[in-house]
């Protein structure tokens, strides 16, 4: 993973002591309120609800035990004692005091993090394949190139001010893991037929309030030109992404306007002139990014034991449910992934206490070469386990209470933290979650639905990515009540799709019954193999809408 | 005289800046040294050119850097209003005007910038910054230095840190 040399400590640290001033002088009053606010968010920090609600950036999802230990050291010291996993791979504490937040953004520079550029009107955090450089169908590693950006945009002065907020997404496998489709610039690295390496560029994707796919722009951007291409991007959408309405100021809405090909040819205009310029990417510095993302030191293994595992699930079928569900291919024989489920019934999806940070970053340090990575899923992948330790692993995570062996299951939900905590909530959005987990209690019942998306946001800025989850729930107000939308058909992967409305809004206590008959419908109408979205794409929306919105006799 | 931050140093503003008109045509340009709006440079370029020592060129944010093109290399002083600080197209105009259009002279902001972007509009080229009154210029030269690196290359760097690192 990548490490800080002496240039980026030098630069967080400048940060912390101007963000330490900057709090300063507004707790003495000498900055406005309206001052404050963008510097603040620019640094991760909302006032929510009930508290400051502090961000903290997990570059493309990457997390080391040292960093881990220094989150439950905060969660401890500064939160009350848990932390959440966003739905951007990023990290948030829900209860920081103003005051000391400069003192904890000094304490996460030590380990190499931050909150910078982790909200406000800027370009906020690349995000990843959360199996990048280990899954089996990866084309090209992308971290090195997200760690390019990260450098790129960190502090961009031309930036800092765009008319919204601006995110990144980079996969490097035909597989699409990062929903790179619905990002403001969604990146997939190539490699031509001559073997050079290069990018498709999307532009435009975005959920939030007017879901849009991204338009493909460019079908091959040589790599050297990944840096100028994206300040082309950026630049035009700088100046010409409307400032007068915030529901209209992404990117998404600008290419809209102009049609995906104005907008491209304004950018290839404005590239002509950076092209070749001195942020044309050097070989050298690829190669450099690329260091930090060696080849681990692996055992050199076959996949004996495969056949040690099927006898461990045998023995313990629990566990043969946990190797179904939570552990997947590794390109290394011998190796696989362990998805930690952060799902368990019960617990809001993705929070983690301080105790289990630490046991997460125990076992990193026993299993998985000293890293983990965060999903936007808001689970856990343990990335390089080998074979013949996963049952000490599934016995030490069960331990900490994240080997439910649900990944991909309906219980797997997406869910933002909804009007628990955030202040933009129409309705909650955790307790539904639970409602359905409770539901769902069976695990061969869930088995047998297979997988399916199910991703729930409590209002119209889709934090929770409603419009790309197979059943989508929307949390709406009417009349100040709390009501919920249901959408079908959404699909975050490469074959993106975005969710439409069912029909009118319920009420929180009928949901789980909603989504138990929109589950009937799917068993009964599915043939062998298909997933939920696979027989929703074939019978249409009708039969679902029938059973829901069906007269009680 | 009022003052302002010029070259990071407190400076007398010797410049009037003249108000957006409806007029460009007819309105009348001061004899003193004066910025005036886009529209009257682009109405009264022949009748200026006499006098150009003493004038500048405000451009408002949705005013492009394109707009004054390469003809910006014969002015002393072209400024950039931001209606709000959080209006950033003035940070692309300025880097335009020096990367782009060549332009050498007094690149000034104006309007509602805070201390707290000092930095970041050095960065892309502004070497004069007329901030709003009240403010404690002493205080905000300090801003100049909030970072002693950068990761980019900008008008005040030429070089991303990529090329420089050891
Ligand atoms: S989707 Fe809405 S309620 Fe949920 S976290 Fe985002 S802004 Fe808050």
């Amino acid at each position: 993973m990548y490490q800080y040399d002496e240039y980026d400590h030098r630069i967080i640290r400048d940060r912390v002591a101007q963000f330490r001033g900057q709090t300063e002088r507004y707790l003495a009053g000498e900055l406005k309120d309206e001052e404050f606010l963008p510097l603040r968010l620019q640094n991760g920090l909302y006032i929510q609800r009930l508290a400051p609600m502090l961000r903290i950036n997990v570059p493309y999802g990457m997390l080391s035990s040292t960093q881990l230990r220094k989150l439950a050291h905060i969660a401890r010291t500064y939160d009350k004692g848990y932390c959440h996993i966003t739905t951007r791979q990023n990290v948030q504490f829900n209860w920081p005091e103003l005051e000391e937040v400069p003192e904890i953004l000094a304490e996460l520079a030590e380990v190499e993090m931050h909150g910078i550029q982790s909200s406000g009107s800027c370009i906020r955090n690349v995000t990843s394949d959360q199996f990048a450089g280990i899954a089996s169908d990866e084309v090209v590693d992308p971290r090195p190139y997200c760690e390019i950006i990260r450098q790129w945009s960190t502090f961009h002065p031309e930036f800092a001010f765009l008319p919204r907020k601006f995110k990144i997404a980079v996969t490097g496998s035909d597989n699409d893991r990062a929903a790179v489709q619905v990002h403001d610039i969604g990146l997939q690295v190539v490699r031509s037929d001559a073997g050079d390496t290069g990018f498709r560029v999307f532009v435009g994707g975005g959920l939030g309030r007017t879901p849009v796919i991204g338009s493909l722009i460019r079908d091959f951007l040589p790599e050297a030109h990944l840096l100028s291409y994206l300040e082309a991007i950026l630049r035009v959408y700088n100046q010409l992404g409307r400032r007068d309405n915030k529901y209209k100021a992404r990117i998404k809405i600008l290419v809209k306007a102009l049609g995906a090909e104005a907008f491209g040819a304004k950018v290839e205009a404005e590239f002509a002139h950076l092209q070749d310029g001195p942020i044309t990417l050097t070989g050298e510095e690829i190669g450099r990014a690329q260091r930090f993302f060696p080849t681990l030191p692996y055992q050199s293994l076959d996949n004996a034991a495969d056949a040690l595992l099927q006898q461990q699930a045998a023995e313990a079928p629990a566990f043969g449910k946990w190797l179904t569900r939570n552990v997947g291919e590794h390109r290394q024989p011998g190796y696989a992934t362990v998805t930690l489920s952060l799902k368990p019934t019960g617990v809001a999806p993705g929070d983690l206490t301080d105790g289990q940070l630490e046991a997460i970053a125990d076992l990193a340090d026993q299993y998985s070469f000293g890293e983990v990575r965060t999903t936007h899923e808001q689970n856990i992948v343990l990335g390089e386990v080998e074979k013949s330790k996963l049952f000490d692993v599934w016995q030490a995570a069960r331990a900490q209470g994240f080997a439910t062996p649900n990944i991909g299951t309906l219980n797997d939900m997406i869910c933002c933290p909804g009007g628990d905590f955030c202040s933009l909530a129409n309705a909650k959005s955790i307790p539904i979650a639970e409602s359905i987990q409770r539901q769902f209690d069976d695990l061969d019942y869930l088995y047998d639905l297979g997988d399916l998306d199910l991703n729930i946001s409590g209002c119209m800025n889709a934090c929770g990515h409603h419009h790309v989850g197979h059943i989508g729930i929307l949390g709406v107000d009417k009349k100040g009540e709390e009501f919920y939308q249901i959408q079908l058909g959404g699909n975050a992967g490469t074959d993106v799709s975005l969710g439409s409305v069912l029909g009118p809004a319920f009420g929180a206590e009928e949901i789980p019954s909603v989504i138990q008959k929109l589950v009937d419908i799917y068993v009964d109408k599915r043939v062998e193999g298909e997933r939920f979205i696979d027989t929703y794409r074939r019978v249409g929306v009708d039969p679902f809408k029938e059973k829901v919105y069906a007269k009680a006799d | 005289m009022p003052k302002l931050i010029k070259d990071k140093a407190i400076a007398d503003n010797s410049w009037l800046l003249m108000e957006a008109t409806d007029a460009p045509e007819t309105v009348e340009v001061p004899a003193d040294a004066v910025i005036v709006p886009l529209n009257v440079w682009l109405a009264r370029k022949q009748e200026l050119a006499g006098r150009i020592a003493t004038l500048g060129v405000w451009l408002n944010s949705d005013q492009f850097a394109d707009q004054l093109g390469e003809e910006a290399q014969q002015l002393p002083l072209v400024a950039v209003n931001f209606p709000g600080f959080m209006d950033g197209r003035g940070f692309s105009t300025a880097r335009l005007l020096r990367e782009r259009y060549g332009f050498t002279g007094e690149l000034r902001a104006v309007g509602s910038i805070i201390r707290d972007q000092l930095f970041f509009l050095q960065r892309c080229g502004f070497n004069s910054f007329d901030l709003p009154e009240g403010a404690d210029l002493e205080a905000a030269l300090n801003s100049f230095s909030d970072f002693s690196e950068t990761y980019q290359a900008a008008v005040d760097q030429p070089l991303p840190l990529f090329r420089r690192r050891a």
